[in-house]
């Protein structure tokens, strides 16, 4: 049971973690100086949810491990980040679609997520859930006010749109243990949240007047720890103090 | 003798480290304090998730409370219920308004998308014409604002509930 807990909150961690990460590198590289800070402190948020689950799964599998050991000393495969997460930032767009897909998701899973038995669970997304609402609201703006903006906007982002969705259907994905712990009253069924999932997402991309692709390839399988090839450079860079001086503090 | 009053108000003692005009205790994130037999349990909550303050906040209780010799300090992070800015005190948000910042008010439309504008008024100059220049600021718990009286930009203290 425990490990089926365990593979479960580092779905949810490791996911916000490379988000965040991917967010972070935008630090004092920002289109202007608001929306660099606007990235960062998204990217603040997320590191903090990470380390939420983190320390509970620390405390689960005990024998010394630690958050900081769970972020900086695992290997790809042993992360079970969403696909769309470790994406490369590309143009700012990009980066705001990528969030927005994210951001959706979280709002609608943490909604449902509070109502999890599991007391630490249910205490996270109420917690997250807050400042989920605060990010939904700002990617969704700049996707309409890109989509809806110049020519130029447009088609960028519209291009993000397609390259993106693919992407999208991973995070819907679950294990045997998910669905094990769903039965428990623990875990969230997916499925459930996908109809209001797909609504925010066509609300929003009607105003910005950009459509979805149809038909597209839907790529899988970080739900099994199975990544594209992004997520090995992201952790090089950051778990390289921790590769090269394992161990050490601050 | 070391009670749980004499704790609390001790904590009063303990600043924010990004916003030192508040004490934890207006912060509100401070939420139980027990002293047992062998020691003392501080249950302390953040504000957002990453506060980066969090960690200082655990330090500074710490030594506060060693400067007074009180001894076998334990402080645990509680997440549930979640913090909200109704636990500000209004000593806190009367103290975040002189220092510049105006301090959260009700945000009665908490939908996603083209949420009905609110007034944030200037802790300068009391206008209610204002703008809101970015919704998020120099630390988590902000926005930027600019006042369209006395053109002065300032911080606000975001409504979280």
């Amino acid at each position: 049971m425990n490990d089926a807990l365990i593979s479960y909150c580092l779905r949810i961690g490791d996911s916000t973690l490379v988000l965040g990460q991917r967010l972070a590198e935008w630090c004092s590289k920002g289109p202007m100086l608001e929306e660099d800070i606007a990235l960062t402190n998204m990217s603040l948020d997320l590191f903090g949810q990470s380390r939420m689950l983190y320390s509970y799964v620390a405390e689960l599998i005990g024998d010394g491990e630690t958050e900081d050991t769970l972020a900086f000393q695992r290997n790809e495969r042993e992360f079970f980040n969403f696909l769309i997460s470790e994406r490369p930032n590309g143009h700012f767009g990009e980066t705001i679609v990528r969030s927005f897909f994210v951001d959706a998701f979280n709002f609608h899973f943490y909604t449902k997520l509070k109502e999890s038995k599991n007391e630490v669970l249910s205490a996270f997304a109420e917690k997250s859930l807050k400042e989920v609402i605060y990010h939904l609201r700002h990617t969704s703006q700049w996707v309409i006010r890109l989509g809806d903006g110049t020519e130029e906007s447009k088609e960028k982002v519209q291009g993000s749109i397609d390259s993106l969705w693919p992407y999208t259907e991973d995070m819907f994905d679950m294990s045997d243990g998910d669905r094990q712990l769903v039965e428990e009253g623990i875990a969230i069924d997916l499925d459930s949240i996908k109809a209001d999932w797909k609504k925010t997402i066509d609300d929003v991309l009607a105003k910005a007047k950009l459509t979805l692709p149809e038909n597209a390839y839907m790529h899988k399988g970080s739900r099994k720890g199975l990544h594209s090839e992004f997520l090995g450079h992201l952790l090089c860079e950051m778990q390289y103090i921790q590769r090269s001086y394992p161990n050490s503090e601050w | 003798m070391t009670t749980e009053e004499n704790i609390w108000k001790l904590l009063e003692e303990v600043p924010d480290p990004e916003i030192p005009v508040l004490s934890i205790i207006d912060l509100g994130v401070v939420r139980t304090v027990k002293v047992h037999d062998s020691g003392v349990l501080i249950e302390i909550t953040s504000t957002y998730s990453g506060c980066p303050a969090t960690d200082v906040f655990i330090a500074d209780i710490k030594s506060k409370l060693a400067e007074n010799n009180i001894e076998g300090v334990e402080v645990k992070m509680k997440f549930s219920p979640a913090w909200t800015t109704d636990w500000l005190t209004e000593n806190g948000k009367k103290k975040l308004k002189e220092y510049g910042i105006a301090p959260p008010v009700n945000e009665p439309d908490k939908s996603i998308l083209f949420a009905k504008p609110f007034v944030v008024p200037c802790p300068k100059c009391n206008s209610k014409s204002t703008k809101m220049l970015s919704q998020f600021g120099s630390t988590a718990c902000k926005s930027l604002y600019q006042c369209n009286e006395c053109s002065e930009p300032f911080d606000y203290f975001k409504c979280l509930k």
